[in-house]
């Protein structure tokens, strides 16, 4: 792509063809302008794609398998650890990593920060994609995928942590979509939705504040359920709800940080100036709300294990691996987010949010599969199911990626459409 | 039924299935549900594990009685007992049976303990209280039963059973389901028979009655012999009480029993998230559009202004 810009090629941001007065049909907004011949041959020159060639030829077998055989193909099926690596890492990581969309609308739309607007719409895509492939996991989980629907429709139980995730989520999901929608307004030259999304903002945007605050503390108190299984230093019964969601705040966050920065890396070409030029500031300004999440939940987990007289367990190897996590998850990047705030450095910033990531994800896999059922034993998944697991995550990307060629995002939209 | 049977309560006043009403009405049922404390007429099994010979003619008769598929190695084979699952443990409950029949060596017991393990119908199941399709129905006559016909195969009550007791038939592809003991519910229970497995026990281990029944008798027989039984009867108590109870001569903790459960039900845990919830809905639509006039209210000033 940067070869193409280069020789001249200039991406679709107008719904006018430069030069003459026709306007841009689908398939150019589809191939970004390129003839098909072109699109092709940059899809093959590549090189991403021929990894996810490979990823895809093994996972689409093993997928479908699954469906054909069933769970017990794919999974070692255990009635000890009835979720494995689909919900420990497509539901519990994937959630608190999309938290982006509820925080950066809250800035730019409810504080009115217009700092962040460059890089709002980066946040809302991945809570909507993060969400979405939540929901796809799910679906490759769940037994009998088909039935979905039923808490909703057919058989409620409402008493059920679950049923507030079932039903937040799906709100959820279609306020990410609403919020999204003047994206797709002015790539298709709408006029409508995209005023009457904007007239209705500040209800959206209070309503994906309620449901996440909700839905991001109910994955928490789901493990509540089990509180001989999941391990006492990562259970609180008190306040496991809040752990998850305070964790979610810096972790949505770092995510974006992540992903912008993989952008401007790899998508240069698609970002505009006013992204490249504003996101060093607005990725410290991101910063400062990660480090104070990041020692609000440093302070509440301490809390946590003072509440419930855990520090025993400090000593124990799961407490090494506990203080692992905590040194290497939340104190080590709050260190660095700190230090990249006070000396202006945004590539320190990056950096401390790669490793927020990973140090969220640590977390919830510790919840949810590697301390689970401490008192039994360990269980490592089948292959196959790694294999189905990073299939779909490479499906979220290459989604995320198609959506980013398109979609103004990264870059703002130099149309009529207002 | 004289109890109000909270779920059906909910069911009736969510029609409209909104969720921000759902969840606020599930606070509501969970605060009544600490106090719940079982239907007062249900029925219960007394399991004096120091009778038990392990012949496991109860795995048998539970095969039969639930139609499940035959066994991998015959009932009367007891090289079962040495079987050992990952970790080390003993046999579990399956997808194809719903109760086993494990041997304990104690050390300075002359022979070894034979422990039956099925559902224990408690009285506040956890399996029930985390489902999201209300599968599980807590009978007036004190079993747990299931609806396969709208599970969708979550598995959170596998998550949430302190027992491990549910297990799911992962090997269907078209239509898994969980399976458990339901106490013979359709076929026995419902018409005031003892399950299968306690009717065919030729040593008298288990004792069918009123749960209440069980309990007074549980304890008399601790008391008519000090010093046989060790002085405490497991389920009596343990995550809100449960409807199958057990005797034992050597302390719970040796032979396999979870000890550290607790006497509240698994739901008492989950409360303190389930008390923000109603909190939340109601507090945060205001005070976040306050947030957000404070926040512009410069803005908004300046817009006035500029107007006059």
């Amino acid at each position: 792509m940067e070869k193409l810009k280069t020789a001249g090629f200039q991406p679709i941001d107008t719904l006018i063809k430069p030069d003459t007065n026709n306007p841009w049909s689908l398939k150019d907004k589809l191939l970004l302008g390129l003839s098909p011949q072109e699109y092709m041959r940059q899809l093959l020159r590549n090189p991403f794609n021929w990894i996810l060639a490979v990823i895809y030829a093994i996972g689409i077998p093993i997928l479908v398998g699954r469906f054909i055989f069933g769970l017990g193909w794919a999974t070692h099926s255990s009635y000890d650890y009835p979720w494995g690596l689909f919900l420990g890492w497509g539901l519990f990581v994937m959630v608190p990593l999309s938290a982006s969309g509820f925080m950066l609308g809250t800035t730019v739309e409810l504080f009115g920060r217009k700092d962040f607007k460059p890089i709002e719409r980066l946040g809302l895509l991945n809570g909507l994609l993060g969400y979405f492939f939540a929901v796809v996991f799910l679906q490759v989980d769940l037994g009998q995928p088909w039935r979905l629907v039923y808490p909703m429709f057919v058989s409620l139980g409402p008493a059920a942590v679950l049923f507030l995730v079932a039903w937040h989520v799906a709100t959820y999901l279609s306020v990410q979509v609403a919020e999204l929608v003047p994206a797709a307004s002015e790539l298709m030259g709408w006029v409508k939705p995209k005023k009457f999304i904007k007239s209705i903002v500040l209800g959206l945007t209070v309503s994906g504040i309620i449901l996440s605050t909700l839905h991001q503390g109910a994955l928490g108190a789901l493990f509540t359920y089990a509180p001989g299984k999941v391990h006492p230093l990562w259970y609180s019964a008190a306040f496991q709800w809040f752990h998850f969601f305070c964790s979610s705040i810096f972790g949505g966050l770092s995510m974006l940080i992540a992903v912008s920065t993989l952008s401007k890396w790899f998508l240069k070409w698609r970002c505009d100036n006013n992204f490249l030029k504003n996101l060093d500031t607005i990725t410290l300004g991101i910063a400062k709300g990660c480090s104070l999440a990041l020692i609000t939940y440093l302070v509440i987990k301490f809390v946590a294990l003072a509440h419930d007289n855990e520090w025993g367990y400090l000593l124990t190897g799961w407490g090494q691996l506990y203080i692992f996590e905590i040194t290497a998850g939340v104190i080590f990047p709050l260190f660095l987010f700190t230090m990249a705030i006070r000396t202006n450095r945004a590539g320190l910033a990056r950096l401390a949010a790669f490793i927020a990531v990973f140090g969220i994800a640590l977390n919830r896999l510790n919840t949810a599969l590697i301390t689970f059922n401490w008192n039994l034993y360990q269980e490592i998944p089948h292959w196959r199911e790694f294999a189905i697991a990073v299939m779909v995550y490479a499906t979220y990307i290459v989604v995320y990626r198609a959506v980013l060629y398109r979609l103004p995002i990264l870059y703002t939209w130099q149309g009529d459409s207002k | 039924m004289k109890k109000l049977n909270r779920r059906n309560f909910i069911k009736g006043s969510l029609a409209g299935g909104l969720a921000a009403a759902a969840t606020c009405n599930a606070k509501d049922a969970k605060a009544a549900g600490g106090d719940f404390g079982g239907y007062p007429d249900s029925m219960g099994v007394l399991v004096d594990l120091t009778k038990c010979v392990g012949c496991r003619t109860c795995e048998a008769a539970c095969n039969k009685e639930q139609g499940l598929p035959e066994p991998d190695k015959p009932f009367d084979d007891f090289s079962v007992f040495d079987e050992r699952r990952e970790g080390g443990l003993p046999r579990r409950t399956t997808e194809k049976a719903y109760t086993v029949v494990n041997r304990y060596e104690v050390e300075g017991r002359a022979h070894p303990l034979f422990r039956k393990v099925q559902c224990n119908h408690c009285n506040e199941p956890a399996c029930l209280t985390s489902c999201f399709v209300n599968a599980y129905t807590k009978t007036p006559e004190g079993a747990v039963i299931y609806n396969p016909k709208v599970c969708v195969g979550c598995r959170t009550c596998m998550i949430a059973c302190p027992f491990y007791v549910p297990a799911y038939s992962y090997s269907s592809a078209i239509n898994p389901v969980v399976k458990k003991c339901i106490m013979c519910y359709d076929t026995r229970l419902k018409f005031g028979r003892p399950p299968a497995c306690v009717e065919a026990c030729p040593q008298g281990v288990m004792t069918f009655g009123k749960r209440k029944d069980m309990i007074a008798l549980a304890h008399e027989k601790i008391n008519a012999k000090p010093g046989k039984y060790v002085g405490h009867v497991y389920g009596e108590t343990e995550v809100g009480g449960t409807s199958w109870m057990y005797l034992s001569d050597v302390p719970f903790a040796e032979i396999g029993f979870d000890t550290h459960l607790g006497k509240e039900p698994i739901i008492s845990h989950v409360k303190d998230f389930l008390a923000i919830v109603p909190m939340v809905l109601c507090i945060w639509p205001a005070l976040f559009t306050g947030f957000h006039l404070l926040a512009t209210r410069k803005q908004t000033n300046k817009e006035n202004s500029t107007k006059a």
